[in-house]
Parts: structure tokens; C-alpha cells; sequence
């Protein structure tokens, strides 16, 4: 099953002719994607990685029946790029999957591309700023996005996270333990986004396929303060949970727009704490995430 | 991006928004003119840094660190008191609740005609993250630590949040205003005020606007008697010639300036242990397993998704700049980044910078096996680490810190 996307989804890419659309459409496709198309306006026509290049999302919708679609585009177009997936996918189909990978939207972008979507109950966003979402097959499988597609593996784990590389640091940590993924999930550290950990929690609660969640978070907001209390009540499925930024100054930017503490608030400590009140297992190293996943699908009797 | 407050009040005086008349200076003499100018016989002093709470702060000499004066910023009722405060405001160090304990050094000054103040107010514009909105925020306790109050009296501040396609709507803003206690001229001056403040965010792309205090005078008109302003420099590149030309470089750390124009995301700590990691997450995770295991991170450092040999080669020398910086610890799980790349990047790094410290590097992901094997055949002491507890552990045992 897994969640969202699976091994036949069917993948447009927007920026298909750009340079990070190329390169990241090439190792898609390696890795086994159904790739269908992209789009690139002005560029309809074209050829490229084997797939026809359309001129809008409309068009590319029509022509392929796709059920997702990733945007390579750069910062001052991505949030239009969002809104017009989601137009199309909305007026065509009645749902969609949008997976933006796009690093530095202006905030006010995204906070109307956010309220543009959730106009339109059938589209789910994830990210921007974010790894994108893979769902590990049998032989291969279906990844939106640009993370490294080897280090996954088919099973039973679902993971969310707001950070890129820790993410493939929880991959590698369940593959240390033998296990495998049902879906990794980016949601992305920008302070506006679509996809949240509570969105993800449900959806893998819903997944026979899951059934243990990794949850990693960072400083800043109240996102998994708010996700670990909803937890409590509707999940039934082990949670082992790792907050990043316990040394972080107050006030410091670090890197993600989204992992400042501002005022004291969401820092890890209170994160860390909403996690046990809600009797999520804690890693206090990411390398430890492992054992403590091990540990708690011992203790479900899953091992 | 920060501005400073003379820099805002231009911005809300061209908006329309009611502002004191002022004069931004430099030197005690143009303070001195000023007052003249103004012809105001109560001007306010007010030191120009990018943090708050510069009322309650104290003004230190900068090589001394004596005590000069308490306060930064000063009511002035006299040419006089004009020269005595601006005199021991400029070019002294400024420690305020948000600049930490080093403060800043002022250079800038602005002197502001007084006003008869009848009541003070709280006012913000920011974006709601929970919410994905633009939240407006207002409170009748102004002038005081806005923290303090939210702690205290949360039903004290009221808030709105902006639907963004439907804009600030005029029912939303009168009653902010009623909410506030407001009736008559002023709630008229407020609800101009505030519909204009909205525009100047969202115009600007504005990440945040302050006013504490926002006051009501004895005439019932609104003015804003501060102005803090901070942008989205996600947005920088549709306001060249605006916000961006108001950069104040000497407000920012010069090693974040040059990591910054490297594409690094670099902010300095007051460990001893630097670190070089890609992805912020992972970055952040990193100082934390440092800590865990005794030792004191010297920053933060993120090279990126895709860092190249020459960007490491920067980042290395960022980090060795630090005089504090006892040993390195590299954290890369390659994903688009290729560890066989790192692998080379460290190594030039390393030789063009004769590194003597220890360097422990952590290789994960993409290429790692050959990642590796550069970094074993190269004569260099680099001592490798399979996980990052292992490489945090290591590094803290060969600088001889923690249990």
C-alpha cells in the first residue's frame, strides 16, 4: 500500500528542461519512476529523457493521466508553478499529488500557494524546501524528489521528517536494523508548507503496509508539539521521534528559514518533552535511532 | 534581513504612516544640529543597533568595558543633554536583553522630536506558521517586555489573521481598534494606520513590523514612536533597489558575510569543536550529539545539497578563522553530493590551509566506499568515524574534552 505515491504513480516534472530538473529526472528514472512528461512553458513539443515536454500542467494532465507531479522550478516562479498544478490537477481529476523541492520561496509566496490549495480539498503539497517523498518498491520503485534512491529498501517503516539529510540518516538507521520503508516523507523546514506531520501520521496510522513511525523534527514552531499531542490520541502504531537543535541559541538562524527559537518557544527540550508525554520513543542521537526503533517494535511484538 | 529604526521610519513616513519628525546622525555635531532643526524642546536619543530592548540596555566603553551610561535610548530636554547623550552613545558598545553579552557598538544615532503621550500600544505584523496566515497582533500594554505580557496576560493581546486572498478587511481592522479601547479620532488614525502598515508588509515582502510603543496622543492621533522592521531575504531579488540597498554590513558577523556570498550557512558558537556537515537538520543534529558526548560546538556550519571542492576549501577556512577551534569534525551524508567529492574537497582543504588541528570526517551515502579510500591513501591524520556518535566521541576524546 504505503501512502500518497506508489511504485506505478504516474510523474509529471515541472522544470523538466532546467538543470536540476534534468539531472534529478535522469535518477528518477534509474531508480524507476513513471515518468510521464514535464512541463516547461514555451517549450511544449520537445523531447526530453525520453518524455514529451508539454507547454502547461493542463495540457500535460490531459496527455498523460498523471497522478503527481515534482517542480524543479526556481524560487521567484515556484509558488505559481504550485498553484498551477494544483488548478490543473483540481479541475481535471479532483487530485493530485505536488511535490515542491524548490529551496528559497518568498514566504508571503507560499503563504498564498498554501491558501490556493487548500481551496482545493483533493490536492496534497509537500514540501517546498524539502527531500520529496519516496515510496521503495520490490524492484526499484516510485521517488519524487532528489534523494539518494539506493539507500532505501521495500518494508514496514514509515518516516517523517522536516530535514533533508537527517531523514536519510533515519533511512540508514532502519536498514541498520534490518528493516525496510513503507514511504519517507520530506515535509521541508520552511516556515510556510503544505504537508504536515500530523497530515503524515494519519496517513501512515491508515497504511496496513506501516507499521512503526519515525518522526524527526528540528526547533521552531510548535508543529510536533501539536503532532505528538494529536498522536496520543489516534495512533495505535510504535512512534520513535528525534528533535534537532537542542544546542541551538535562541534567536540564531540556522540555516532553515524554520529553525529559529524565537521567544523560548519550540525549542527541543519542550519538544522532546511534548514526545514522551505522548509516549513517543525518544532518540536523543540520531544514531541511536536504530536501537530505539528496535527496541520499540520488540516491545509491540513486531520483532 | 534587519533594518535599522531611522531606516523603518523612512519606510512608514513614505507609506503614510504617522511618524515623529527625526534625523538620523552620525556624529555628536549633526546631533547637535538636530536639535537646532527640529526646534523641539524634548527630543528623544536613541542608539541605532539591529536588536530591541536598547531602552533598557547600557552603554559600555569598547576596550574599557566601563560602564558609561544606562539606557540607550534618552529624553533629552536640553542642547545640552543632547551632547551629553550622544556623545556617550556613539562609538560606545550597546548590551541590550537581545544583543548577548558582547553588544554591539553604535554608530548611528537618531534624535526624534518629542510628543505628549496620552497612552502607549503594542503592534505587530508577522506571519503565523501554525496558521500559514499574516497574523496582526495588538495589545494595550505597550512599552513593556511584549513577552512578559503574553506570558502573563495572554487575553491582553489581541490578534487577526489575514485570509489572503480576501486582503485586511475593514470590519477585521476596526475592530483591532475597539478591541484596543479605541473610539473617535484615534480609532479613525488607527484604522488608517494599520490598513497602511498592511501594505507596506506585504509590498515589501516584510517578515516582520513592530512598533512598541505605537502611541496615542494627547491630540487622539496614532503615531508610531518605533519601528522595527525585518525582511524575507528569500525575497531579496524583487527588491535590488529598495530594502536590499539598506543593508547595514556592519551589523552582521564578517565570517556569516563571507559565508554567505559561498552560498554556506555558517552562524558562530562559543565552542571549541568546528563542524562542517551538509543539510541544516543534520547540522543542527550534529552540534547536538556533540554536546551529548562533552564537548562544546564551535558553530554551525551547512555547505549545502550540492557543495563543490571550492566551497569546502571556504568553509574549512571559515571555520579554522576561529581562534577558539580545537578540532573538526565533518559530518556529510551524500545524497546529491558525492562523498568521493568531499573526500577530495577535505583533502585540498587540509593541504592549502596546513590544517593542525584533529579532523575527524564521518562519510555517509552516495560514492562512500570510494569517499573513503581517498581519504585512507592521502598522508594526511584525518581519522575516519562510521556513524555520527562515533565521530562526535572521537573528536571530543583527541582535543582531550568531556568524561
Amino acid at each position: 500500500m504505503a501512502i500518497w505515491i506508489h511504485e506505478d504513480s504516474k510523474v509529471l516534472i515541472q522544470g523538466i528542461t532546467g538543470n536540476q530538473g534534468m539531472f534529478h529526472g535522469e535518477k528518477m528514472i534509474e531508480y524507476g519512476t513513471n515518468i510521464v512528461g514535464g512541463v516547461t512553458p514555451g517549450k511544449g513539443g520537445m523531447e526530453v529523457l525520453g518524455v514529451p515536454v508539454f507547454n502547461s500542467m493542463r495540457d500535460s494532465i490531459e496527455s498523460t493521466d498523471a497522478d503527481a507531479t515534482v517542480i524543479y522550478v526556481p524560487p521567484p516562479f515556484a509558488a505559481e508553478a504550485i498553484m498551477e498544478a494544483a488548478e490543473a490537477f483540481d479541475s481535471i481529476k479532483g487530485e493530485g499529488v505536488i511535490v515542491c523541492i524548490t529551496e528559497g520561496i518568498p514566504t508571503l509566496d507560499m503563504v498564498r500557494a498554501v491558501s490556493y490549495v487548500a481551496d482545493r480539498p483533493g490536492i496534497r503539497l509537500i514540501g517546498p524546501n524539502c527531500p520529496g517523498i519516496i515510496t521503495p518498491g520490490q524492484n526499484g520503485g516510485c521517488k519524487i524528489g532528489i534523494m539518494p534512491g539506493h539507500i532505501h529498501a521495500k518494508g514496514r517503516i514509515g518516516i517523517v521528517s522536516k530535514s533533508g539529510t537527517l531523514t536519510y540518516e533515519a533511512v540508514a538507521q532502519t536498514m541498520r536494523i534490518d528493516e525496510g520503508q513503507s514511504t519517507c516523507v520530506g515535509i521541508g523546514g520552511d516556515p510556510v508548507n503544505g504537508t504536515g506531520f500530523i497530515d503524515c501520521l494519519a496517513a501512515f496510522e491508515a497504511d496496513p503496509q506501516t507499521e512503526a513511525i519515525v518522526m524527526i523534527g528540528e526547533i521552531g514552531g510548535t508543529a510536533e508539539e501539536d503532532a505528538a499531542a494529536w498522536a496520543k490520541e489516534n495512533v495505535t502504531k510504535p512512534i520513535v521521534g528525534f528533535v534537532a537543535g537542542a544546542t541551538a541559541p535562541p534567536g540564531k538562524r540556522m540555516g532553515h528559514a524554520g529553525a529559529i527559537i524565537a521567544g523560548g518557544k519550540g525549542t527541543a527540550a519542550e519538544k522532546f518533552a511534548a514526545f514522551e508525554d505522548a509516549g513517543i520513543a525518544c532518540a536523543r542521537d540520531p544514531s541511536e535511532i536504530g536501537d530505539v526503533l528496535l527496541a520499540s517494535l520488540k516491545d509491540a511484538g513486531l520483532r | 534581513m534587519n533594518i535599522h529604526e531611522y531606516q523603518g521610519k523612512e519606510m512608514f513616513k513614505e507609506a503614510g504612516v504617522s511618524v515623529q519628525r527625526g534625523v538620523h546622525c552620525t556624529t555628536v555635531e549633526q546631533a547637535l544640529s538636530a536639535y537646532d532643526e527640529l526646534g523641539s524642546k524634548v527630543v528623544a536619543v536613541k542608539s541605532q543597533i539591529h536588536a530591541g530592548g536598547r531602552g533598557k540596555g547600557n552603554l559600555y566603553h569598547p576596550e574599557s568595558k566601563e560602564l558609561v551610561m544606562e539606557g540607550g535610548v534618552k529624553i533629552a530636554f536640553s542642547k545640552a543633554d543632547v551632547e551629553n547623550y550622544a556623545s556617550n552613545i556613539l562609538g560606545n558598545v550597546l548590551v541590550t536583553k537581545q544583543t548577548g553579552s558582547e553588544g554591539k557598538l553604535v554608530s548611528n544615532l537618531y534624535v526624534e522630536e518629542g510628543c505628549s503621550i496620552s497612552h502607549e500600544y503594542y503592534l505587530a505584523i508577522l506571519v503565523d506558521r501554525e496558521a500559514k496566515a499574516v497574523l496582526i497582533m495588538a495589545s494595550t500594554e505597550g512599552g513593556m517586555d511584549i513577552e512578559e505580557v503574553a506570558e502573563n496576560t495572554p487575553e491582553a493581546i489581541h490578534k487577526i489573521h489575514v485570509d489572503p486572498a480576501a486582503g485586511l478587511l475593514g470590519f477585521q481592522k476596526r475592530n483591532l481598534g475597539v478591541s484596543l479601547g479605541l473610539s473617535g479620532n484615534a480609532l479613525k488614525s488607527f484604522f488608517k494606520m494599520i490598513g497602511k502598515l498592511y501594505d507596506l508588509f506585504i509590498q515589501n515582502d516584510c517578515s516582520m513590523i513592530e512598533i512598541n510603543p505605537l502611541v496615542r496622543t494627547e491630540d487622539e492621533e496614532m503615531i508610531a514612536l518605533d519601528a522595527k522592521i525585518g525582511f524575507d531575504s528569500n525575497a531579496d531579488f524583487r527588491h535590488k533597489n529598495n530594502w536590499v540597498q539598506m543593508r547595514d554590513l556592519s551589523e552582521e558577523d564578517d565570517a556569516e558575510i563571507r559565508a554567505g556570498e559561498a552560498d554556506l550557512s555558517y552562524v558562530n558558537l562559543d565552542g571549541n569543536i568546528g563542524c562542517l556537515v551538509n543539510g541544516a537538520g543534520l547540522a543542527m543534529a550534529t552540534m547536538d550529539v556533540i554536546k551529548l558526548y562533552g564537548g562544546e560546538p564551535a558553530n554551525f556550519l551547512d555547505v549545502g545539497g550540492g557543495a563543490n571542492e571550492e566551497q569546502v576549501k571556504t568553509a574549512f577556512s571559515i571555520i579554522l578563522e576561529d581562534p577558539n577551534v580545537e578540532g573538526i569534525l565533518v559530518n556529510i551524508f551524500g545524497g546529491i553530493m558525492r562523498c568521493d567529492i568531499i573526500a577530495r574537497g577535505v583533502i585540498a582543504a587540509t593541504e592549502a590551509l596546513n590544517l593542525d588541528v584533529p579532523l575527524v570526517v564521518r562519510l555517509a551515502g552516495t560514492n562512500v566506499d570510494e569517499g573513503k579510500k581517498i581519504l585512507a591513501a592521502s598522508s594526511l591524520n584525518i581519522h575516519p568515524a562510521d556513524d555520527l556518535a562515533q565521530g562526535a566521541q572521537k573528536i571530543v576524546s583527541l582535543i582531550g574534552g568531556g568524561e
